[in-house]
């Protein structure tokens, strides 16, 4: 059945719904069945929020009947579990927010809601978002749909997971080292981190406040700019939401791409990767050249430079991030102190996982005195390179292209005791946090029958430009149609 | 040889914003507990912080008030560490890149010398919350209402060399950032607060270890902290000890202090730039309109004062020191119509009496119209100086305005010559004796003797006798 409503994407359930084909209710109850029939092997959602979907769906549907309906009126969306929802467990997928119920609700969710989505329920990820494989939830690892033993990637798993096994249509993401688009490479999904700035942060629990940005993730391009025009947009919360207009994604879909400039990035192709994954890349680029494209090559010399930058700024940013969690005044709190020092050292002992652990020990080192020029400051100029490296190659070029991720999806457990092997995961993808700038990872074929993916990175605000390449690619191929055969159907 | 004393300040200045620094909330005084705190304040997870405007003006004016250089690109830097009433776990402020740079205030000393204080920098920064150790059953109570409270921390250089000069300092600072209007100068509300960075040498010898004590709330209290902290270094030292770096907590309550926690304990703080704020900008534009808006600041009120009224500098610089005496002082001025006997009477009467009941001018029960009533009639003969003082006291117990009083308890002063002419001729009459005494005695002991006419004069008139005129009609008759 694979004109099931479960495979359509969210441009196809909005026209079927606006036809008359199926209601909002039907649908949601669609995906809600789907959820409890597939998640207890997937364990994509933490918590699913049937009943209030339903009665979303419900106004959805009238809204429907007296034509007055948003851009995602009735579509069912999951959202990532580290933004908040008012009245709903928001965890982030950690012991300490485990009981922790959002006093209000985040932008990216309100936005969302008020431009008409169902809210399914929160999708798992790794605890805080730290990390690339979805195993340090609280809420055990979630299985990647294409091999239920490996990996769905991560931080943002769940929501590629549930993605890929079609038990949602639509999800957000927060992406502050690679965590919308390496799931997605890995889950044959579309993702979309947008510019830093150009979706608000109020609401969505902070990992490192420099780097996160929330983008949409999606089966396709197309989807990804009907959820990116909904969330997009300044924000007078959050002081690092730009005011900059936001632009009409849909209307730039179908842009000619002819003339296009791809820049190729000899970083991103190094001599140790992978052949298979290489090759599906520079075939995407071949692809998009056949429909008038031009390809150069360029370079990005602090490129290399991005995984340790990377891994000394967002532990220091979280080691501060995180100290608001001390057991006072919301989430865990260990059971009898006996005094201040012990409600302190307990309640985050127990609260926090290994990898949050870790991070904010060496983020709480590289900013000790002493320590602070060799590690932070350094890392921010080497931040500043990287920058300079990506405006340089933006004079010559319109995009860059490469790999998403260095391998396709590894097996459960693979890198649980090598944390550097588990963050070379993120190689291509970080150095676009750090410069800020908009990128998209979207299918582009397999290997061993295990997806991979091809980042598409733009220039600062040209999300645009970046979702109407990915669509053009998607109009001649179809990878990103291809669902895993799970739980025996497809 | 004697020691020498070296003190800095730091002044923690609330500024009077409607808003908290980075978030909507109200500025507490006096709510319930944890009622003027919003998700901000409480450090939700997930939300953010929006520096408030008001704030940024305020402290940039108040950088302009001490002639200090204007950061145009200011920063905001987290202060790490753990405390139950610090939500986040870190305290938003600056450090590297304060908005306001380095300045200097002028201080008027006692011995008539002015003192210039160097300002090493002024900085942004949010206030904590307050734990509440009472009334919890061995739990302690934590009140968000003040965390996130603008203040600006205003660091002087090590410039004074004992606890008057530090006094003089703060009450200068005090008079500056009321004049401007940044902060309302309620000391009893913790408006201000200081910590005082105190340590003592030998002349020509390096900088000795200093301690600092803090959390100072009055003038008298930091006067007194100062005091005992150098006679306690001096114990020390002459002892053959040492001084620890230290932060220290005075009780003035008790006058005693005790040590805090030593600079071992001291902790890393981990400052980095808030990755949550972007840098605060301040343009030419800006700074040009706070100038035109920048109100009259005290040493140029002082200026105005002894150009206008003829004050001594001295008077000048007491009568400026707050925006509250100052306007005070110009109403009993203007409605007196004699500025020497309003400086007088505001330094000296009404001064003593607010001391003494522990009043603010501001809440003087005579107002400025009514002490220059009471200067008026003084100063057109209607009463004497000691029936001014009766007035005063009269006025001050509520029963009215001056002439009300004078009025009612018919304390006008006997002007009619031909009336008081009369008393002076039946005192003559009735006390021979003394008369003759007197006529018999050389000028320098007429001069004593007159007293005692005087007195029954005054005692037959009920003190209201004019004494000028008294003394003219007895010299006369008396001969």
């Amino acid at each position: 059945m694979s004109n099931a409503m479960h495979n359509k994407t969210l441009t196809e359930l909005k026209a079927g719904l606006a036809a008359g084909d199926f209601s909002s209710r039907e649908l949601t109850e669609h995906f809600l069945a789907r959820i409890q029939q597939h998640d207890g092997e997937l364990n994509s959602f933490i918590t699913v929020t049937a009943e209030q979907a339903l009665a979303q769906a419900d106004a959805a549907d009238q809204a429907i009947a007296t034509g007055n309906t948003g851009l995602l009126t009735g579509l069912p969306i999951a959202h990532k579990d580290i933004f908040c929802t008012e009245g709903v467990r928001t965890s982030c997928g950690s012991k300490m927010l485990d009981s922790f119920i959002a006093p209000y609700t985040a932008t990216v969710v309100e936005k969302m809601a008020a431009e008409g989505a169902v809210m399914l329920g929160k999708t798992n990820m790794d605890e805080f978002a730290m990390g690339s494989s979805n195993e340090t939830s609280y809420y055990g690892p979630v299985k990647n749909p294409w091999d239920l033993e490996r990996v769905p990637g991560g931080s943002s798993g769940g929501a590629a997971a549930c993605l890929g096994a079609r038990l949602a249509p639509g999800a957000t993401g927060t992406d502050t080292g690679g965590s919308i688009r390496q799931p997605a490479a890995l889950n044959n999904i579309t993702g979309l981190k947008p510019t830093y700035g150009r979706v608000s942060r109020w609401g969505m629990i902070a990992f490192a406040s420099s780097l996160d940005q929330a983008g949409p993730m999606a089966q396709s391009a197309d989807d990804c700019a009907l959820m990116l025009q909904a969330m997009a947009g300044h924000d007078h919360r959050d002081s690092t939401s730009l005011n900059e207009k936001v632009d009409d994604y849909l209307g730039a879909l179908n842009n000619d791409i002819r003339g296009l400039t791809i820049g190729i990035p000899e970083e991103f192709f190094p001599d140790t990767l992978d052949g298979a994954i290489a090759d599906n890349s520079r075939d995407a680029i071949r692809e998009l050249e056949k429909l008038g494209a031009k390809v150069v090559s360029v370079s990005l010399p602090s490129v290399k430079l991005s995984v340790p930058a990377y891994y000394v700024i967002a532990p220091a940013e979280a080691s501060s991030n995180l100290s608001r969690f001390d057991g006072v005044r919301f989430g865990h709190r260990c059971d009898d102190p006996k005094d201040l020092e012990d409600l302190y050292k307990r309640s985050r002992s127990e609260g926090f996982g290994d990898e949050v652990k870790r991070r904010i020990l060496v983020g709480a080192y590289a900013l000790s005195a002493g320590y602070y020029d060799a590690y932070y400051r350094r890392a921010q100029q080497v931040r500043r390179l990287i920058r300079d490296d990506f405006a340089r190659a933006f004079e010559k070029v319109d995009v860059l292209m490469g790999p998403t991720a260095p391998e396709t999806a590894f097996k459960l457990g693979a890198k649980k005791d090598d944390p550097v092997s588990m963050y070379m995961a993120d190689v291509f993808t970080i150095g676009v946090n750090l410069a800020g700038l908009p990128a998209l990872s979207m299918p582009t074929g397999f290997i061993n029958g295990l997806p991979t993916g091809t980042q598409i990175i733009g220039n600062y605000f040209r999300e645009g430009q970046i979702l109407n390449v990915a669509h053009k690619y998607q109009q001649a191929t179809d990878w990103h149609k291809q669902a895993p055969v799970f739980g025996g159907e497809q | 040889m004697s020691w020498e004393v070296v003190i800095g300040l730091e002044i923690h200045v609330q500024l009077n914003t409607v808003s908290k620094l980075f978030s909507g909330s109200k500025l507490s005084t006096g709510a319930e507990p944890n009622t003027q705190a919003s998700l901000v304040d409480l450090g939700m997870p997930g939300t953010l912080p929006v520096v408030n405007k008001e704030a940024v003006r305020k402290a940039a004016l108040f950088g302009l008030a001490i002639n200090a250089d204007i950061c145009r690109h200011s920063v905001f830097e987290r202060k790490n560490y753990f405390y139950p009433d610090l939500p986040k776990g870190y305290q938003t402020t600056q450090l590297a890149e304060p908005i306001v740079g380095a300045g200097e205030v002028e201080i008027q000393l006692e011995n008539g010398e002015k003192k210039t204080v160097r300002i090493h920098h002024a900085h942004l920064e949010e206030d904590a919350g307050k734990s509440l150790h009472e009334d919890f059953h061995g739990m302690t109570g934590i009140d968000l209402n003040r965390a996130g409270t603008p203040l600006i921390e205003v660091v002087t250089e090590p410039d004074m060399s004992n606890a008057e000069e530090a006094v003089a300092f703060a009450r200068k600072l005090h008079a500056i950032v009321t004049s401007i209007g940044i902060c309302d100068g309620d000391m009893s509300q913790g408006n201000m607060r200081f910590d005082v960075n105190v340590s003592i040498r030998k002349p020509g010898d390096p900088l000795g270890t200093r301690t600092e004590t803090k959390n100072l709330n009055s003038f008298r209290f930091m006067e007194r902290a100062i005091k005992l902290e150098v006679e306690r270094q001096i114990d020390v030292l002459e002892d053959g000890g040492e001084i620890v770096q230290e932060t220290r907590l005075y009780n003035g309550d008790t006058h005693t202090a005790r040590s805090m926690r030593s600079k071992e304990d001291a902790n890393d703080y981990r400052y980095f730039p808030c990755p949550d704020l972007l840098p605060v900008a301040i343009t030419d534009a800006d700074l040009e309109a706070l100038k035109a808006a920048m109100p009259e600041l005290p040493n140029a009120r002082k200026a105005r004062f002894m150009d206008d009224y003829q004050l001594s500098e001295y008077d000048a610089d007491l009568l400026s020191g707050s925006i509250a005496t100052s306007a005070f002082f110009e109403g009993v001025a203007n409605a007196g119509g004699d500025a020497k006997l309003a400086a007088n009477w505001v330094m000296g009467e009404l001064a003593a009496r607010l001391n003494a009941e522990e009043k603010d001018i501001s809440d003087s029960p005579v107002s400025a119209e009514q002490l220059g009533q009471l200067i008026a009639r003084l100063k057109d003969g209607t009463i004497s100086s000691k029936i001014a003082k009766q007035v005063f006291e009269a006025c001050w117990a509520g029963e009215g305005d001056p002439d009300a009083i004078i009025e009612a308890k018919g304390l006008k002063q006997m002007s009619d010559s031909g009336e008081l002419e009369k008393i002076v001729d039946d005192i003559i009459a009735n006390n021979a004796p003394q008369v003759e005494d007197y006529r018999n005695s050389d000028d320098a002991k007429k001069k004593k003797k007159i007293g005692f006419f005087v007195g029954q004069a005054m005692k037959a008139t009920q003190g209201k006798a004019n004494p000028q005129q008294l003394n003219q009609l007895l010299k006369e008759k008396l001969g």
